[in-house]
């Protein structure tokens, strides 16, 4: 278990390090971001100055020693555009992205497994084949049009839901939160509907596929020879298998719910780090980029390995140990 | 002794988009208790659908199209589903052929064993599991209370087959139905499987249908035979008289393809031709493009002949003597 955790932590620092020489460098491809800072009436001394500030005049193999070494400091330099430690900066914005991030997944998990297993056990049914059909759109409608349509449906005609910010918010355990006032709450239903649609899509379709593969299993079939009542077959010896697939993907896909939070995040200009993102792209704000970069990839990691930790307690058949890299 | 399953009649058909397949199709036989009857044929000659007609397993394309299945002397060939429920793992009991796949991977060995008790009876789950592990040390299984914890991966195919077949004596049924319950397991491992069963039976006063494809298996082990070919019951009898007289071609030839029952050193005999394609079965005598003794009139179904307690289903059968 240890060593499984330290094998984990160390390919974790291996790919921070690739990501932070690739944008590090990619974005010094993409262009200067003085030309960004300076107001276009500055004269040729204040443009040096500013160069000079941001310590933009040395070399780039030279900043980015720099980078490496501060960053072993846990400092991942400040943004150049708001002059604060870019850190600080990204896990201002983290709470908002991730009960955003989470309020999908839950939405994902509560609507898709219970139409999944309704699809998988009457897979002949008009409603089945219904559900089947909307998982397609689900899956194949662009996040952005499907934001736009939830906005213009249920905050412009019905007048139901708000469709931009957070909402009134509470401090919960230190952090702030929409999830905890009626008013956070109306707010996040349609950026937490629309960051789920794929993934309700998702669930449903593996829930399907699992609960239609095990009703085939000689082992349901030994359970029915058994007569056990329907309800044990399906909630003790289906769900408990199908459980195996369904959380392993799910909590994997929660890594991308934080990553592409990004667009759903800027139709419905919810405060979190992907709007972040996307400002310090366009800024060419590379310590922003960076850092951000480098949490996500922290984030896949955690993620990953406490999705391997649940994998092995649902399936007793599956030890830590022998898992390969 | 009474008879403790009777079927008649019986036919289960697949309705599926290629056609009907009569899977099963027109089988009696019966059972009495202490009695194991063995089910013999090749693969895809309808035994497994004839046990899962009995416990009211067939599932859609299939149905019982027709006949009468008789379990102490009531009916439950159109039985509803919660009456055929308290029968299953209660009153009638089903082994599997593979037990690497019959057990839960993901459910402890005391979940699946408690759970069938619970299903039909109301006690605590302490007196339960007491039951569970006395039922464990009864087909063998050293340290049962160990067993009782384990993973269904933790054992071996042979242990989880024992465990099967404990499940299957755990509310003393009146009947089994054991579907080639040995197939899937080395030979030593089997002959103990099957020691175990028929101890268990003759214990018990247990009835056992013990379903095979092979021949060598159900000598040592049936009181009586039916011999299955293309949903139909071909030949019936006394196990010796099946044995040592078979009668209908299609026995003496599964009987040709015995190792024990050839000469040392004689080829092994393999009867002719493939196995037919139950959605284009011949009109008559399903076994006639196979059979060295068809003839014209094998193109007509071929009527039962009954002499001693034996019943043949042949036009050209072979005589009493074994050769005609
Ligand atoms: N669900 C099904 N749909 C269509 N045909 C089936 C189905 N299940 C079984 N059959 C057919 O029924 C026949 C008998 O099957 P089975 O009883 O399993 O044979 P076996 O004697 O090997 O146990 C086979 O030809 C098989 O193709
Ligand atoms: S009825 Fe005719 S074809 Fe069929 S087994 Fe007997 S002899 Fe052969
Ligand atoms: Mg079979």
């Amino acid at each position: 278990m240890s060593t499984f955790i330290i094998r984990r932590l160390l390919q974790a620092i291996l790919v921070m390090a690739l990501m932070s020489v690739i944008v590090f460098f990619g974005v010094n491809v993409i262009g200067d971001p003085v030309h960004m800072l300076v107001s276009p009436e500055a004269d040729q001394a204040e443009i040096e100055a500013a160069i000079r500030r941001l310590g933009l005049d040395k070399p780039i193999w030279e900043q980015y020693l720099l980078f490496v070494k501060n960053a072993m400091q846990g400092d991942l330099g400040k943004s150049f555009i708001f002059g604060e430690p870019a850190l600080k900066l990204i896990f201002h914005h983290m709470p908002a992205t991730l009960e955003l991030a989470f309020s999908a997944l839950f939405l994902a998990v509560l609507i898709g497994i219970p139409l999944g297993l309704f699809a998988g056990l009457n897979p002949d049914s008009p409603i089945s084949k219904g559900i089947m059909a909307g998982s397609i759109f689900g899956f194949s409608l662009p996040t952005f049009w499907v934001g736009l349509m939830l906005i213009l449906v249920f905050s412009v005609e019905l007048g139901w839901l708000p469709s931009t910010g957070r909402g009134e918010t509470r401090s919960v355990l230190g952090f702030e939160t929409s999830l905890a006032t009626v008013d956070g709450l109306k707010h996040i239903i349609l950026p937490a509907l629309n960051l789920a649609l794929l993934k309700i899509s998702l669930a449903v379709r593996l829930t399907r596929a699992g609960v239609r593969e095990a009703m085939g299993q000689d082992y349901v079939k030994f359970a029915r020879a058994k007569g056990l009542s329907t309800n044990r077959i399906i909630f003790v010896h289906v769900l408990k298998n199908i459980m195996i697939p369904v959380v392993t993907v799910m909590g994997l896909e929660l890594g991308s719910l934080i990553g592409f939070s990004v667009v759903t995040e800027k139709i419905f200009a919810w405060p979190g780090m992907g709007k972040l993102l996307i400002d310090a792209i366009l800024q060419l704000d590379r310590p922003v980029v960076v850092a951000y970069l480098m949490i996500i990839v922290v984030f896949f990691v955690l993620i990953n390995m406490i999705v391997d930790i649940l994998y092995s307690i649902l399936d007793p058949r599956v030890r830590l140990q022998d898992q390969g890299a | 002794m009474s008879a403790v399953l009777e079927v008649n009649g019986l036919k289960t058909h697949f309705f599926t988009r290629a056609g009907v397949v009569k899977a099963v199709d027109g089988v009696d036989f019966s059972v009495s208790s202490g009695e194991i009857m063995g089910l013999v044929g090749e693969s895809g000659s309808g035994k497994s659908i004839t046990g899962f007609s009995i416990l009211g397993l067939i599932d859609s394309p299939g149905r019982i199209v027709e006949g009468s299945v008789k379990f102490d002397g009531t009916e439950i060939a159109d039985a509803r589903e919660e009456a055929l429920k308290q029968l299953r793992g209660n009153r009638i009991a089903m082994i599997f052929q593979d037990p690497m796949m019959t057990l839960n991977p993901v459910l402890r060995i005391d979940t699946q064993m408690i759970e069938a008790i619970l299903a039909h009876e109301k006690i605590d789950r302490a007196t339960a599991r007491e039951r569970c592990r006395d039922a464990l040390g009864l087909v063998g299984i050293p340290s049962p209370e160990e067993r009782l914890n384990a993973y269904p991966h933790q054992l071996s195919g042979g242990m989880r087959q024992r465990v099967a077949i404990a499940i299957a004596f755990l509310n003393r049924p009146r009947l089994i139905i054991a579907d080639e319950p040995t197939t899937a397991l080395d030979v030593t491992i089997q002959a103990q499987i099957i020691h175990e069963a028929q101890k268990l039976t003759r214990q018990t006063g247990t009835a056992m249908i013990w379903i095979t494809h092979d021949l060598a298996v159900v000598a040592g082990l049936a009181d009586r035979i039916s011999v299955m070919y293309a949903g139909r019951i071909v030949e019936q009898g006394e196990t010796d008289d099946v044995i040592d007289r078979p009668r209908h071609p299609y026995t003496v030839g599964l009987l040709g393809s015995v190792p024990s029952a050839n000469k040392r050193g004689q080829r092994l005999y393999q009867i002719e031709g493939m196995t037919p394609n139950m959605l284009a079965l011949p009109q008559g005598c399903a076994f006639a493009p196979r059979c060295t003794r068809a003839s014209d009139e094998c193109k007509t179904a071929p009527p039962i002949q009954k002499s001693g307690g034996s019943r043949i289903r042949c036009f050209h059968p072979f005589g009493e003597g074994g050769r005609a």
